[in-house]
């Protein structure tokens, strides 16, 4: 049987012996392959890893340092507004003492000047006294005088008579008195 | 598929495609027995497509990347971080990632050979291949764990701490054998195996369509059409580990380098 003429010619080929040529082949492809991954294919791919990892990286870093910043240009800004607050409100203190110094100046000059008026009246008042009794003092002595005179010349005797002259006297010294005091 | 112009159906009996189906006439004839292969031209197209695709992709390095750009990004940085950074981790693990990177596409794309109609042969159907994948493998993780521990590196991988001196003969050749001798037979003959039966589960399904469409009862001839679904069922299938080997392929390089790197701690 043809089958069996197959058989017989299987049994000279064992499977598991090499062609030697086959081996060098694979060996050179293999070794062409590999000089092609080390040399070129593993460090470009790994070149666009690194590469890329850069990128994300330096993305994460460059938005750190825009944070950052941020945040400092924030907190200057704070610094300048505690600062102005802090200016506003020294100014307004100042402007409050001095109002309150203005005021205290202000009632002292009053208080001098009112003073100033009543010691003017006082001396005005004791200066016309003065000169009231200056002139009273003047006054009583030719008063005195003329009452005398009058008395004198009329008759001493009559006591009606000096009566009168009395009462006259006093009347004319409250006439000249309410004259003077006009 | 080729393989199905064998001369047995005509006799009424069914002949399955057998291994050396896989070896198919080659392309370029020289001195040596087989001559330039098909596998060959695929292994430099290979080389090809995905230095071409990752340099594309690599080249214009955006930070916001375009489609082709994104793709291979997204490419790479499964393996260096998926496999790389989750297995290896530390800060050491970038220098092995172009090794897995270039181990997993290389892989992969020579693995999906087999899943694309005109092409239709995985390279490492071929076990020379594998032997040379695995073989790098082994003595880059034997490097590094000497480079990183000295001589010591064959003690510490050998003789597991914690163990009771009396258990240690027999541990010490397990693990000299597990660690030394089977760890890159098995890393080698996996990827091949699942590739070679993959693609002769195909061919057979393939032949097995053409057989069943041949005969005259129509009975027959319609039951190739169950075939023809368990066949792209397979293919799915197929497909499927066609990427997975590459992946374990490449994680069990990275655990193998991560196992060498700290050697001390384990």
């Amino acid at each position: 049987m043809k089958q069996l003429i197959i058989s017989a010619a299987t049994e000279g080929t064992n499977p598991l012996v090499p062609n030697i040529w086959e081996m060098f082949v694979v060996l050179v492809g293999f070794a062409v392959l590999m000089y092609i991954v080390v040399k070129y294919v593993v460090p470009m791919f790994e070149k666009t890893f690194a590469e890329r990892a850069e990128a994300i990286e330096g993305g994460i870093a460059k938005a750190e340092k825009a944070q950052a910043e941020a945040s400092a240009a924030l907190e200057e800004y704070k610094q300048q507004l505690t600062d102005a607050r802090a200016e506003a409100n020294r100014i307004r203190e100042e402007a409050r003492a001095e109002g309150a110094q203005i005021l205290a100046d202000l009632k002292e000059k009053a208080a001098a000047e009112s003073a100033r008026i009543t010691a003017q009246a006082h001396a005005a008042i004791q200066s016309e006294r003065q000169a009231a009794v200056v002139s009273l003092r003047a006054e009583v002595g030719t008063l005195a005088t003329t009452l005398a005179g009058r008395i004198v010349g009329e008759s001493l005797d009559d006591d009606a008579r000096s009566a009168r002259v009395v009462d006259r006297f006093l009347a004319d010294l409250e006439n000249q008195n309410a004259g003077a005091a006009k | 598929m080729i393989a199905l112009a064998l001369p047995a159906q005509d006799s009424g009996t069914f002949t399955p495609p057998g291994i050396e189906e896989i070896h198919l006439p080659a392309i370029l004839p020289w001195g040596a027995a087989d001559g330039f292969s098909k596998q060959m031209l695929l292994v430099i197209l290979s080389v090809v497509i995905i230095a071409a695709f990752f340099l594309m992709a690599a080249r214009k390095g955006q930070l916001v990347p375009g489609r082709l750009q994104f793709a291979g990004e997204a490419a790479y940085g499964f393996v260096r971080n998926g496999i790389g950074k989750d297995i290896i981790g530390g800060k050491d693990f970038m220098k092995y990632v172009p090794l897995l990177f270039s181990l997993f596409f290389f892989i992969l794309v020579n693995n999906i050979y087999g899943a694309i109609p005109v092409i239709q042969l995985p390279t490492f159907s071929h076990v020379g291949g594998a032997y040379v994948m695995a073989a790098i493998v082994y003595f880059t993780w034997i490097a590094i764990g000497v480079k990183k521990n000295g001589l010591r590196y064959f003690k510490l991988a050998t003789v597991p701490s914690g163990v009771p001196g009396y258990i240690l003969p027999i541990v010490i050749p397990i693990e000299i054998i597990s660690n030394f001798l089977v760890r890159p037979v098995t890393h080698s003959l996996r990827l091949f195996a699942t590739m070679l039966a993959g693609h002769l589960i195909v061919m057979i399904a393939g032949s097995g369509i053409e057989f069943l469409v041949m005969q005259e009862n129509v009975l027959l001839k319609g039951a190739s059409v169950l075939v023809l679904g368990g066949a792209v069922a397979m293919y799915m299938l197929e497909a499927l580990i066609m990427v997975l080997q590459a992946y374990v392929f490449t994680l069990l390089t990275a655990i193998y380098i991560e196992g060498a790197l700290h050697a001390d701690s384990h």
